[in-house]
């Protein structure tokens, strides 16, 4: 039978089976995990979404080893366990490991696993681009990781200030840091805009944005703002890998840069960095509040509110980190003022939840206890977030051990905590069976005593003088005993994990598998039969309320009769529900696809290109990158914008909705936007650095110095305006069924951009700015550099879409590729058109 | 070599506490600090006391509009009030924590290095800048100006007895104003992560009666007297010969370096290589000999191929220069 004939037989409905039956049968057939080798080419959300859990908690647990050891060196005075060079690159990938390989991805490993549980949906809109986002991690890892078996890890600190980390450490440590973690970082905005897209457009029909589990509403919020704070980080990583490889001086005072600049970028990512890791704890605590006080939480809105106000402000305190840096009072009281008040909306959810446990009667259990004492830590820690908050405490406190106590109580409050009650709390529905409670109890009072034991003397040992980051200090200070107490602490907070850790990886064989619904919680995660079957929800239900389970008469016998929405895989083929983002009305069924090697490949060459091209292997690594890019072309070409047998299908309940879209209602067409907003952030991080510049030189451009002058940009923008133009063009002609014409107007895009970019270069090339001489042309050449790069992957766009026309898969009715390229190029019109007006506008008025 | 007793370092660096302030600005953020933790841990007892109630001890299902009350006051009006009124108050200190510069102050450059602190007096009648090395003296009652560069990577300026950090950044110049009001010695450290020795950058600011102060700075301004002794005299030759004036000065000598610290006086400070090693002559032979086992990466090469004798002879000279 060819392959064909055995899909149409597994849909065929066999004697002597109930109609129920063979829905299951089809749709285990079409969602089924592949066996054997081939289990690692799965892309669906279940096993990406556990394999990204389980690496980010390996991730955490390597991290935390090197704390033990860093502990071990500082138990006592003047200790020589290990040298001053490894303790320094013990605590830069500590802090960077948790931070970039625990913090984020394992909100987003989560995520990706539960959301579409909580949405009742099958799966996320793409998987491929989750499971290229899960090696992408993993190789980037590994390899930051890994660098310190060879004694060469990064040693700038997580924070990598400039010049230290720029001019005075040599060998690759830093550049493993800038281009691995950079590596993470674009993978981490993938799983962003995944989840982004997931939480507007797989909701089930009925479930309007006010009926969204909260937990969505803090993805929403949290992956949005990676999508702001991630992009700047990226645009100071591209500057410091340009400073550190070529001599551009960004940084370096000496030649008109700034070490400051970097503490901007830096910030602006990392103090919303500590939200994005810090809300969805607090997105786990709102949904297993509700299971724990069994009734609704009180105050949905107001933890909305609050969720979202956080991530406004979270924005605009990043230069609480940069007080000691000699800013005026002015700018110190408005900082101050805003970063205290960032404890007001986390105040509100709080008090909701404690509020909820008041309303319901609450019940016992070991997520219950970790929530607890997670309440009890977290609130130190923001009670002296406060304090370092306000400046004149903050000129004390800053780069001291009060810090460290501050964000480990924040961090490991408000996040870790959080995190291992919500592992025993959903166990169940990812593993079948349930944790121990007895272990788990151990667990958390060895952790809880620990944590403290090791943590608060650290806010003594601060006060009395010890600075952050010091691999020994001296007898005599009054740290001694404080520093053997929190050593001694470290320890038994290890313990506890280690016990934990027992608990999770146990065999569990002769244990039964758990009851259904184990915690008797309202929300749809809970539906599902345990142990989960590979499908993911056995029907997409139709919600009309916040907590189905409570609030739906019926539902769980309804759910499991398949009488909701797409009960059945007819075609035996992945599907799920697009509905409209503010209503969730049903307006797409989306196939997605199934399992594949190409996302894994393309992530190993991707990795390929980061990692060769942090060991100045240029050439191996462009090889790479352009294998990269070649596979994610493949993968585009025949795993994308599939050619659906049929226009429309019926989904149940009397709706029938078509099976290819384009636009904004379709999901391909939000993910490129909400991409196109992150690339549009980095692209603002670059301006800021040249109008940055401005603001610190007397005169900018300096006096004498030549720019690019404005004919020639003035040229490039007509140009690629034009460009710009034709594509819009191109998208008319093809909508309108005009190919031949379409292919034309997309060939002379082809022509266009590289002269644009051409045009756009010749500026600075001809008046000969070196890049290296000074920060003002080194700034004109990586705005340039950053226009031109992206200009490449517009006709890297055209000439896709010239290759599907010809090949006769882009046409009126299929009109996705274009419909994106043009999107695309919308934002390539805003990108060239700062850059002109910056490199060839501003010097004319300043 | 007799290893110095233990807390010889830290008694020779001095005080360091946040909480037992020597000048004028540390004292007004201690005051700060007492009153945000006493009141830190009245909120954390009552919001903690009440999250313990609602979990565990809470009789059933309370009236849901008095609960969102309470998530009203509790939430958001109550820590609005606390707030405004801690940022007020926190404002108010600035003019005390960061002040204006003051008229009559002493000033001082001070630059940071790896890793090590070089300071010039400036001078108050037109003479020439009196530079010092690794240790301040300041008068009590008298504010201080220190203007604070660094010319190679960011460190931070820190006394906690006397007040909160500045940070000394390349191409910048940040200003520190230093009020001490009561004498003692300071522990003074590097608070920014600096490289490899970062916690090996500490020093002693000597907080002297006016008097006093002015015969310090008296004697830091004059060169070096002459070695007297014949073993001081062969170290003082031992110094040319190995080149050391390259990079040190030595003022009153042919030793003009300009590179490390200025070694003038170096005899007279409390401790050597930036707080890393007591001042004795065993510890100059063995900060010379293997300055890498005492300080990692220190830009001072070692000089542990000088013979042993010649390495007593320049420790003597160089602890006499007092």
């Amino acid at each position: 039978m060819s392959g064909r004939d055995k899909l149409l037989d597994w849909a065929r409905t066999r004697p002597g089976e109930s109609v129920q039956e063979a829905q299951e049968r089809r749709l285990a057939k079409a969602w089924e995990t592949p066996t054997g080798w081939r289990y690692w080419s799965a892309v669906n959300n279940t096993e990406v979404g556990l394999w990204y859990t389980v690496c980010a908690f390996l991730f955490f647990l390597f991290a935390g080893v090197l704390a033990l050891i860093m502990r071990a060196q500082l138990a006592v005075p003047d200790n020589d366990l290990v040298t001053a060079d490894q303790y320094n690159q013990l605590f830069t990938l500590h802090g960077s490991a948790m931070m970039f390989l625990f913090g984020v991805p394992s909100f987003e490993a989560f995520s990706i696993l539960v959301l579409p549980q909580m949405l009742g949906a099958r799966d996320l809109p793409f998987p491929r681009l989750s499971a290229f986002g899960f090696w992408c991690f993993l190789i980037g890892g590994v390899f930051v990781c890994g660098s310190i078996y060879f004694d060469a890890a990064p040693k700038g600190g997580w924070f990598m200030y400039p010049p230290l980390a720029t001019e005075y450490q040599d060998g690759y440590g830093n550049d493993i840091w800038l281009l691995g973690l950079s590596f993470i970082e674009i993978a981490s905005i993938a799983a962003a805009v995944e989840l982004i897209v997931g939480a507007l457009k797989t909701r089930p029909p009925g479930m309007r944005i006010n009926l969204m589990p909260l937990y969505a509403w803090y993805v929403l919020v949290v992956a949005g703002m990676i999508l702001f704070a991630f992009p700047p980080l990226i645009a100071g990583d591209l500057l410091f890998e340009m400073q550190r490889a070529f001599d551009w001086p960004f940084f370096d005072p000496d030649r008109g840069g700034d070490p400051l600049l970097w503490q901007h970028l830096f910030w602006i990512f990392g103090h919303p960095e500590v939200y994005i890791i810090f809300l969805p704890a607090i997105a786990l605590v709102a949904t297993m509040i509700p299971a724990f006080a069994q009734r609704p939480l009180v105050g949905y809105s107001w933890v909305v509110l609050a969720a979202v106000g956080t991530g406004f402000i979270s924005f605009g305190l990043w230069v609480h980190h940069m007080y000691t840096t000699g800013l005026p009072n002015v700018s110190l009281g408005f900082f101050s003022a805003a970063s205290v008040s960032v404890a007001i909306p986390t105040g509100v959810q709080l008090f909701c939840f404690i509020a909820t446990m008041l309303v319901g009667r609450a019940t016992g259990n070991v997520p219950m206890l970790w929530v607890s004492g997670a309440f009890a830590v977290f609130v130190l820690g923001g009670l002296t977030g406060v304090m370092v908050a306000l400046a004149p405490f903050d000129f004390q406190a800053h780069d001291t051990y009060f810090v460290v106590a501050h964000l480990h109580y924040v961090l490991v409050g408000g996040v870790v905590f959080p995190i291992l009650g919500a592992i025993h709390y959903f166990y169940p529905l990812v593993g079948g069976r349930s944790l121990s409670p007895r272990l788990g109890k151990i667990a958390f009072w060895l952790a809880f005593v620990g944590f403290n034991l090791a943590f608060w003397p650290m806010h003594i040992s601060g006060l009395r003088g010890m600075p952050r980051r010091v691999f020994t200090y001296e007898p005599g200070m009054g740290l001694e005993l404080l520093n053997l107490v929190s050593t001694i602490g470290a320890f038994t907070l290890a313990t506890g994990l280690a016990v934990f850790l027992w608990d999770v990886i146990r065999p569990k064989g002769r244990q039964p598998v758990s009851a259904r619904n184990p915690w008797n919680a309202g929300s749809l995660e809970w539906a599902t039969k345990i142990p989960p079957p590979p499908w993911g929800a056995r029907t997409i239900p139709a919600v009309s309320s916040r907590y189905p389970l409570w609030q739906q008469e019926n539902f769980v016998a309804d759910y499991d009769a398949g009488r909701f929405y797409l009960p059945d895989a007819e075609e035996v083929k992945r599907e799920t529900i697009i509905t409209t983002v503010i209503d969730a009305r049903p307006i797409q069924c989306l196939r997605v696809p199934g399992p594949a090697w190409l996302t894994m490949i393309a992530a190993g060459f991707a990795g390929g290109f980061f990692i060769l091209g942090t060991f100045e292997l240029y050439a191996l690594a462009i090889t790479c990158g352009a294998l990269a890019t070649a596979t994610i072309l493949a993968w585009l070409w025949t795993g994308t914008a599939v050619e659906p047998e049929k226009e429309e299908k019926d989904i149940g309940l009397g709706v029938t909705v078509p099976l290819y879209a384009s636009g904004p209602a379709s999901v391909g067409w939000w993910a490129m936007f909400i991409t196109m907003i992150g690339d549009m952030a980095a692209f603002a991080g670059i301006v800021f650095g040249y109008y940055f510049f401005w603001t610190v030189h007397p005169e900018f451009p300096p006096p004498g110095s030549r720019g690019p002058g404005w004919e020639w940009p003035t040229i490039a923008l007509a140009i690629l305006v034009l460009a710009w133009a034709v594509t819009m063009g191109a998208q008319k002609a093809i909508r309108g069924g005009r190919e031949r014409l379409g292919i034309a107007l997309l060939a002379a895009c082809l022509v266009l951009g590289p002269v644009g970019v051409a045009a756009l270069a010749a500026g600075p090339w001809l008046t000969g700015m070196d890049p290296t001489a000074h920060a003002y042309p080194a700034t004109v050449w990586v705005l340039v550099l950053w226009t031109g790069i992206h200009l490449a992957i517009g006709f890297v766009a055209h000439a896709y879409c010239l290759a599907r026309a010809l090949a006769g898969r882009l046409t009126a009715r299929r009109d996705i590729d274009i419909r994106n390229t043009t999107l695309y190029w919308h934002f390539m019109f805003a990108t060239v058109l700062v850059t002109v007006a910056t490199i060839g506008g501003f010097p004319l008025v300043s | 070599m007799a290893a110095p007793p233990d807390d010889t370092l830290a008694a020779l660096l001095g005080e360091s506490s946040v909480l037992a302030p020597a000048g004028r600005s540390a004292a007004a953020i201690a005051e700060l600090s007492w009153w945000l933790f006493g009141g830190a841990t009245l909120i954390w007892l009552v919001v903690i006391g009440l999250s313990i109630y609602a979990a565990y001890f809470g009789p059933r299902a309370h009236d849901e509009a008095k609960v969102r009350l309470l998530v009203v006051g509790g939430g958001a009006v109550i820590p609005t009030l606390v707030l405004a009124g801690v940022l007020a108050w926190g404002l108010w200190l600035m003019p005390q924590v960061k002040p204006p510069l003051p008229q009559g102050a002493v000033e001082i450059e001070v630059e940071g290095l790896q890793w090590w602190w070089r300071a010039r007096y400036r001078a108050e009648t037109g003479e020439t800048a009196v530079p010092v090395a690794n240790e301040l003296a300041l008068p009590v009652g008298r504010p201080a100006v220190l203007r604070l560069t660094s010319p190679d990577v960011i460190h931070s300026f820190w006394v906690p007895a006397l007040a909160g950090k500045m940070d000394m950044i390349p191409g910048r110049e940040t200003v520190i104003v230093l009020e001490p009001t009561r004498t003692g010695v300071f522990r003074g450290a590097c608070a920014e992560y600096c490289g490899a020795s970062h916690a090996l950058m500490s020093f002693a600011v000597l907080v002297m009666e006016p008097a006093a102060w002015e015969a310090w700075l008296a004697r830091q301004a004059a060169p070096a007297e002459p070695p007297a002794s014949a073993a001081a005299q062969r170290g003082m030759a031992v110094f040319t010969e190995y080149g050391c004036g390259a990079c040190h000065a030595i003022r009153g000598t042919e030793a003009d370096g300009d590179v490390g610290p200025d070694l003038t006086h170096v005899g007279s400070r409390r401790t050597l290589a930036a707080g890393a090693l007591p001042n004795t002559p065993d510890d100059y032979v063995r900060w010379i000999s293997d300055v890498h086992e005492v300080k990692p990466d220190a830009n001072m090469p070692p000089f542990g191929m000088l013979p042993e004798g010649d390495l007593a002879a320049l420790a003597l000279y160089l602890d006499g220069l007092t």
